[in-house]
């Protein structure tokens, strides 16, 4: 399915979440594969996390460290910049998308590649590189199977993780017969995967630029990291004489020392594995060990944006392993091209509108999409607080129109509510309280499914939108207790 | 406007005001109640080990030091090696007669990626396993080699001593921060042999890596 619409990273209005839902709620095969997906993993990491019995303990770590890192960001940059340089490598600042392009594709020209092979990155995606450097008549061919598809098919993705849930291996089999030149292909998924082998591997043998992303770059000792599961990034990184790798500055880690918590954190959190096949980390320029030109592209991109707001600001921990997403039962219903970003889900509900600005349309309604079961909060591994992110980003989006009308936005119920509500969601113990109490409190007030009005200090929240009845179980009781009933 | 790097840096010191200026790094408090050390005996760690290895779909075989020149040529001779690739500084007494060696980095000659590719495998060492993940690590030291040797041939026969084996995944990173932080080398985490789930969420084997990963465990 192919949404022909402008993503939030783009300029001028883009489509709100409500209405692509709607598209993407009528594609049963979507729903389908998307759902098949989303339990899969999710059973799959439950059991990959208990394994671990100090889990709790790395997932603190986890924050603290990101905590320590945004605070200090100026500084760990710095620190960054100097030993990238000392080891042999360049760094490029780039403020937005159009300057990284920029900076990419000149790097591109000046070593005369009219082609780049890429290892997939979302921070490549949000900024548009590929539509960049195809204008500049430079083609990126991308690497990973599922990127590949995507390529191929001509889409955009709709996983962090697993880009081309949506699709089945008969339409794989359709998008390779037209694009890979192959005669003759079953629909089998290991058949698949040779004819994509094959055809990649002449590109990573001819290239003379590869690109990547970053899962993390160490202040301390300039090392960068790219977790996979292909080998594909471990071509692009390895193979080609030059690398240039776009880093978004929030992916900072202090010392080589975090690895012993991201590496534990990330895995199991992501594929649901003790460890992903492969994990490459690199210094610089190593003498006679893969490319002997590197380049890092630090981007900032709104991500200054988000940094500024106390509260968002936790946003920037994440370190893109798609629990989030495997979790919430509306990502699990609507799939990620109703986001209409490439960070959709929980993570993208609150990470897209603070990267482009409160104040459009499109990404201002993405703060909405969401039941607040908290779901997301309890598989994050660097303990982002979601609920309260979004609940803290629909105040300021209602603070923001209402200062268009010439109201102080402070002083408008639904605000006021929000900033109960927040304060509710930072504690999850005081959250599920409020839960059973709206539940007791509030079915003589519901009529037809829907709660026209509450009383006491939520009341003004449905002065100005109805409010669906909290379910009879919320999301989070029946999380846990299906969880305890399994183990 | 200044540069892009001064304007970045200005827009997190703004970004920022809220943190305090005497504020240093070090203060913001970063707990480490994890563990970092394995508790378990040198045997139940090695156990592990190769249990979580093979159940990447790797072979594995434990195998008696002394036996091993003989248990890599049958492995060799099963898979029907020829053409072998072999790091610099392995040790001498691994590699078999009989087959024909293409060896990487010694007198500073490299063998090109056409070499690579048209290879029947590559035999090498490691620095260290991580039993808690049945992940081998390779930093580039002797009887390893550059990157490339053990990602471009299709089959990848890697020998790893019984003493290399760490049990916890903390072990493992702080052993490695000399090659890292020092040396500059790059370090190479592997576990199991290249692997997607991208069609379907079937996990298929080896779309760009070595397809087969064969461990000898050596003690
Ligand atoms: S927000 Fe947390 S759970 Fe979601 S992708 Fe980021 S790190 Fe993972």
């Amino acid at each position: 399915m192919t949404l022909e619409v402008p993503d939030a990273f783009s300029p001028g209005k883009t489509p709100k979440f409500q209405e692509l839902a709607k598209v993407s709620l009528a594609d049963t095969q979507l729903r389908r594969n998307i759902g098949k997906a989303a339990r899969g993993i999710r059973e799959k990491r439950a059991v990959a996390v208990e394994e671990l019995p100090d889990w709790q303990e790395l997932r603190e770590a986890g924050r603290a460290i990101k905590e320590r890192t945004l605070r200090h960001l100026d500084h760990y940059l710095l620190q960054l910049e100097e030993s990238v340089r000392k080891a042999g490598g360049q760094v490029h600042w780039a403020r937005d998308a159009e300057e990284a392009n920029r900076i990419i594709a000149g790097i591109a020209r000046d070593h005369d590649a009219d082609e780049v092979v890429k290892v997939k990155s979302i921070a490549t995606d949000e900024i548009k590189l590929n539509e960049h450097l195809e204008s500049e008549g430079i083609k990126a061919h991308e690497t990973d199977l599922a990127e590949l598809i995507i390529q191929l098919a001509g889409e955009e993705s709709s996983h962090i993780l697993v880009p081309a849930i949506h699709k089945n291996r008969a339409e794989i089999r359709e998008i390779f017969l037209r694009g890979l030149d192959v005669e003759d292909l079953s629909d089998d998924p290991k058949d698949l995967a040779e004819a994509a082998r094959l055809y990649l591997r002449k590109k990573f043998l001819s290239a003379k630029v590869g690109v990547s992303g970053a899962n993390f770059g160490v202040a301390e000792t300039g090392t960068v990291c790219v977790v996979e599961s292909e080998g594909n990034g471990r071509m692009c990184t390895t193979l080609p004489p030059v690398l240039v790798t776009l880093m978004g500055i929030e992916k900072l880690i202090p010392t080589w020392r975090d690895f012993e918590v991201y590496m534990q954190l990330l895995p199991r959190s992501s594929t649901a594995e003790r460890m992903n096949p492969y994990t490459s980390f690199w210094t610089g320029v190593s003498e006679g060990d893969g490319p002997q030109e590197f380049h890092l592209v630090l981007l900032d991109n709104g991500r200054t944006n988000v940094l500024a707001d106390e509260r968002g600001r936790q946003a920037l921990n994440c370190i893109r392993c798609s629990a989030c997403l495997n979790a919430c039962p509306v990502y699990e219903r609507t799939g990620g091209h109703a986001y209409n970003s490439v960070y959709p889900g929980p993570i993208g509900a609150i990470l897209t509108p603070q990267l482009v600005g409160i104040g459009k349309p499109g990404p201002d309604s993405l703060p909405y999409a969401s039941s607040l079961c908290g779901a997301c909060y309890d598989v994050c591994p660097v303990k982002i607080n979601i609920p309260e992110v979004l609940i803290h980003l629909r105040g300021r989006v209602v603070r923001n129109q209402q200062s268009g009308d010439g109201l102080a936005g402070t002083l408008n119920p639904e605000n006021v509510a929000m900033q109960i509500m927040a304060k509710t969601f930072a504690d999850p113990a005081l959250y599920e309280r409020s839960q059973k109490l709206a539940r007791i409190g509030q079915w003589p007030l519901a009529r037809s499914g829907t709660i026209h009005r509450l009383p006491g200090e939520l009341s003004g929240w449905t002065r100005t939108r109805d409010l669906k009845p909290v379910p009879e179980k919320s999301f989070r009781e029946w999380w846990r207790e299906r969880k305890n009933g399994e183990g | 406007m200044g540069t892009a790097r001064e304007t970045i840096l200005a827009r997190i010191r703004r970004a920022t005001r809220d943190v305090p200026a005497a504020e240093k790094p070090e203060d913001v408090p970063v707990e480490r109640g994890y563990l970092t050390e394995g508790a378990d005996a040198r045997e139940a760690v090695v156990d592990r080990f190769a249990e979580y290895v093979a159940e990447y779909k790797a072979t594995v075989h434990r195998v008696d030091e002394k036996d091993l020149p003989r248990v890599i040529a049958e492995a060799l001779e099963r898979r029907g090696v020829e053409k072998l690739v072999i790091p610099a500084g392995l040790p001498g007494e691994w590699v078999p007669e009989g087959v024909e060696t293409l060896r990487d980095g010694e007198d500073g000659s490299q063998l090109t990626n056409g070499d690579l590719d048209g290879s029947d495998g590559v035999l090498t060492g490691c620095s260290l396993g991580i039993a808690q993940t049945g992940t081998i690590v390779l930093d580039a030291g002797a009887g390893q080699g550059r990157r490339a040797l053990t990602l471009v041939p299709d089959y990848h026969l890697c020998v790893v001593k019984e003493d290399q084996i760490v049990d916890l995944l903390p072990e493992a990173i702080a052993q490695l921060k000399g090659a890292v932080k020092d040396a500059g080398r790059a370090v190479t985490f592997i576990s199991g042999p290249s692997a997607t789930s991208d069609i379907e969420l079937n996990r298929v084997e080896g779309v760009h890596g070595p397809r087969t990963l064969e461990v000898l465990i050596s003690g």
